[in-house]
């Protein structure tokens, strides 16, 4: 059974191809993209004219997010911009501290039972002047209920005074680097890095794992991909013991599952060996909207919490260099071994000093396992140089970076972290072009919204939140920015002879938007209006906001 | 209720014999009931002849001592290990090679049942000062000796004399703080990296001469327990006994304070802690000091009791 879907203008990202009137669809996978006299050659078909007024772009990939931007969206939104969940309402900003008060006040009055608590997410203290946000600020909301707030980052958690009684931490004498105290020598709510939020996360709401995805928080997830055009995403990383697998390949294998999730294990809790035996075992379990076999190494922590490995001369304000997550010794074993195996690595680097540990190890490695086509890629790659995006590409590495970075925080990497100069080349997207590294481009949701097209935006602009540009000279343009959030990222989770075009041959995936990514100009590429997606042949359409 | 469980941390980078103490502690624990959390069982392998049965996250050891795999869930398996059934005396976590120990064990005490023990770092002998130089590595391994409150100096065969003489003072000037022990296999005695040898210690019924070095560390400690009948301000004796000068590794004793209450002294290197007596009740007062043959001093300590004496009065 054919269909051929007629589109006002389909962008292919097939070079010898650009752009197509009609697409041919039959079991799930593209016959081919051309004029309708073109496609008749197939045999039988069924017109379908639905996207006749629409633009049709291969499904846009997303290289690096988080299931668990899904998850959170159970608990209330306390972010600075607007929001969209995953039913598609757009939940305003809290511009103050007063608001978050009010936003999680409502969240209290729809719940019956008194002593519920409340939790919230994506808070950002950092748009608030500088003051920071306090127990007693939280108590405003309720001293009965265990209130908790996650901040943008993930990594710092407030909390009421009720929420540290019930952690057993409202008591002096607590003496922790992640739980600052007030005058009165009690801690103030803030408590930073997964520790100091353990004991109090479960009596707020927040499940021990925070990172890891439920099944409610998956089906949320896909429908965000919809919403966003998105039919690959990958998710970097949890630990996938085998009853998440087993729920995982459960949900994603539901007939009407949008999205193909690309799920990597983190090197956490097993040593080199064992990882990469687990890693195999876990590509064997691979389902085609459930690709499992890749491995995430975290090897240092952010720039904006200050955890991020950097090089000479180091943070801006003088803050002491970040930490490790993983020695080079290990790191060092994880690559050959996975090399050896035919087993993919994306690490994690932040700052410039762990990018260049992961080439220098990764160059040992290739030594003793040389191996081709490895595509093994740096994630985030923040503030790599022009050096070392000329020893990726002569590694044979890919790297994917995150832009929206400048926008929500570009002026305070300017102004605090990493200063000017610095600043206007993270991220550099126009040198990894102009050096021939494979590039991607990413949310991290949730750290920052799931959307490719916004991430998009901000490698074309690199505009920060006050409006700055940031780094004029790594802008990329519209073309190519397009290009790698779709090709660009399927190349990294090596699955662009499957998808990231609309060729002959590959997977009918389509983002279906209302508007043209190519016309509208490159300042509105933000802007542009999606519709829904085609994943494998089957048409989600967004649900309109309720 | 007890006091809280003592948590000894014990960092260090890869091949500074994290793996060798460990099994020689299990080997050695003389009755303690002793629990030990790793990161995974991969990198820390239990010698077979010790345990006793084992499941995927749990190891079983001769003698009620269990080993635990946290994973990536530290604060986690503290809090179920604070649910057990009997208690362990003592908890030691084994952290990763680039982890700060010290924030360890701060998180460990995050959570009510645990208080810090002491902070244990190890360093091999023949490799601890290329490694502090490492282009990458190096300030991570300075802030781990720096934040110890005693420096395993593990592997001392290996070097020349020469050599270990400037090994120490490179030591010294690198970990201020910490109390150096010098160990062969990382063979340190139980009563140095826990404070005593009897379990009847720990929960608060100190014997005379309590820490009694076992018979392979007689030629490398000195201890005695000392009696004193008068009430002192415990305070200051633990800030005195913590002094260099004193030569103690350990110190672990029961005292009658100037108020009048009974209070528990506990040191480990430079760290040390008083507490209420968590018992009710008399006890029979006293504290027992462990040092290094040669550094020990006899008369400091019976100097630091005198004048914590006279400052009750
Ligand atoms: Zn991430």
């Amino acid at each position: 059974m054919t269909t051929i879907y007629r589109a006002k203008r389909i962008l292919t990202m097939n070079p010898a191809r650009p752009q197509a009137t009609h697409v041919a669809v039959r079991d799930g996978r593209i016959l081919g993209a051309g004029s309708l006299d073109e496609l008749k050659g197939w045999g039988d078909y069924t017109l379908d004219e639905r996207f006749a007024g629409r633009i049709l772009m291969p499904g846009l990939v997303e290289g690096h997010s988080h299931t668990m931007e899904g998850t959170f969206w159970r608990y209330a939104y306390v972010g600075y911009f607007d929001r969209t969940d995953p039913d598609g309402r757009v939940w305003p900003g809290v511009g103050s501290i007063d608001a978050v008060v009010e936003r999680l006040k409502e969240a209290g009055a729809k719940l019956a039972d008194a002593e519920a608590p409340i939790a919230g997410w994506s808070l950002d203290p950092i748009y608030f002047g500088g003051r920071r946000c306090t127990r007693h600020d939280l108590d405003r909301v309720s001293t009965t209920r265990a209130i908790g707030v996650l901040h943008a980052s993930a990594h710092i958690l407030n909390v009421n005074s009720r929420a540290l009684e019930l952690a057993g931490l409202l008591r002096r004498g607590v003496d922790h680097p992640g739980v600052p105290l007030g005058e009165d020598g009690l801690p103030t709510g803030e408590l930073k890095g997964p520790e100091a939020m353990m004991p109090a996360g479960p009596h707020v709401g927040f499940d021990r794992d925070i990172l890891a995805c439920d099944e409610l928080g998956l089906r949320y997830f896909a429908r965000l991909c919809v919403r966003k055009g998105v039919t690959t995403a990958a998710d970097l990383a949890s630990l996938l013991p085998p009853d998440a697998v087993d729920m995982m390949q459960r949900v994603t294998g539901e007939a009407d599952f949008p999205v193909r999730v690309v799920s990597l294990r983190r090197m956490l809790n097993l040593a080199p060996k064992d990882l990469i035996a687990r890693a195999k075992e876990l590509a064997e379990a691979s389902s085609d909207r459930l690709r499992l076999g890749i491995v995430k190494i975290v090897v240092d922590g952010s720039i904006q919490g200050f955890s991020a490995r950097l090089s000479w001369p180091g943070y801006f304000n003088g803050a002491p260099n970040g930490l490790w997550y993983v020695t080079p010794e290990e790191l060092r074993a994880a690559l050959a071994l996975a090399l050896e195996h035919g087993v993919q690595i994306h690490t994690h680097t932040n700052g410039d000093e762990a990018t260049e540990l992961v080439l220098d190890c990764m160059e040992e490695a290739l030594a003793r396992h040389p191996a081709r086509d490895h595509r093994f890629t740096i994630q985030h790659g923040q503030l790599a140089t022009a050096a070392q995006f000329r020893r990726m590409k002569a590694l044979g590495m890919c790297v994917n970076l995150f832009p929206n970075h400048h926008f929500y925080w570009g002026d305070q990497h300017y102004s605090t972290t990493v200063g000017p100069e610095r600043a206007e080349r993270m991220n550099a997207c126009a040198t990894a072009l102009a050096n021939g590294v494979p590039l991607a481009i990413h949310s991290d949701a949730p750290v920052t919204p799931l959307g490719p097209l916004f991430t998009a935006w901000c490698a074309v602009n690199r505009l920060t939140a006050s409006g700055r540009t940031l780094g004029s000279e790594e802008r990329i343009g519209v073309g190519d920015a397009l290009r790698t959030i779709t090709l660009g990222a399927a190349y990294t989770l090596k699955l662009d002879q499957e998808i990231g075009s609309i060729e002959c041959g590959k997977r009918a995936d389509f983002a279906v938007l209302e508007d043209d990514p190519a016309e509208i100009g490159p300042g509105r590429l933000k802007d542009v209006r999606v519709w829904g997606t085609v994943q494998g042949g089957r048409v989600f359409p967004a649900p309109p906001a309720p | 209720m007890t006091g809280p469980l003592p948590v000894t941390v014990v960092g260090g980078y890869l091949g500074a014999g994290k793996t060798t103490l460990v099994n020689h502690l299990l080997r050695n624990a003389q009755g303690l009931r002793i629990a030990i959390l790793v990161n995974d069982f991969g990198a820390l392998a239990i010698d077979a002849d010790l345990i006793e049965a084992r499941s995927e996250d749990l190891i079983s050891i001769a003698g009620g001592c269990i080993c635990c795999s946290f994973g990536s869930d530290l604060m986690g398996a503290l809090m179920k290990l604070a649910q057990r059934d009997p208690a362990p005396d003592h908890v030691l976590i084994e952290t990763s090679g680039v982890a700060m120990p010290d924030v360890v064990a701060r998180s460990a005490a995050l959570i009510p049942a645990y208080a810090i023990d002491s902070v244990v770092v190890l360093a091999d002998a023949e490799t601890v000062r290329a490694r502090a130089a490492d282009r990458y590595m190096g300030d991570t391994i300075t802030r781990q000796l720096d934040a110890a409150d005693l420096v395993v100096l593990n592997r001392t065969d290996l070097v020349a004399a020469a050599e270990l003489e400037a090994l120490r003072r490179w030591m010294a000037r690198e970990a201020p703080r910490a109390r150096l022990i010098e160990a062969v296999r990382a063979e340190v005695p139980a009563e140095a990296m826990f404070g005593y040898s009897h379990p009847a210690v720990g929960s608060g019924t100190l014997a005379s001469g309590a820490i009694r070095p076992a018979e392979d560390a007689a030629a490398r400690y000195e201890s005695a327990s000392f009696l004193p009948d008068r009430p002192m301000d415990v305070e200051a004796l633990a800030r005195a006994l913590a002094r260099p000068e004193c030569g103690l590794v350990r110190a672990k004793g029961v005292l009658c304070d100037a108020d009048g209450l009974l209070k528990t002294l506990h040191l480990a290197g430079a760290r040390f802690e008083v507490r209420p007596f968590p018992h009710a009740g008399a006890a029979a007062t006293g504290i027992a000091c462990i040092g290094l043959r040669g550094r020990f001093n006899r008369a400091a300590i019976e100097d630091a009791l005198a004048r914590a004496a006279a400052a009750a009065r």
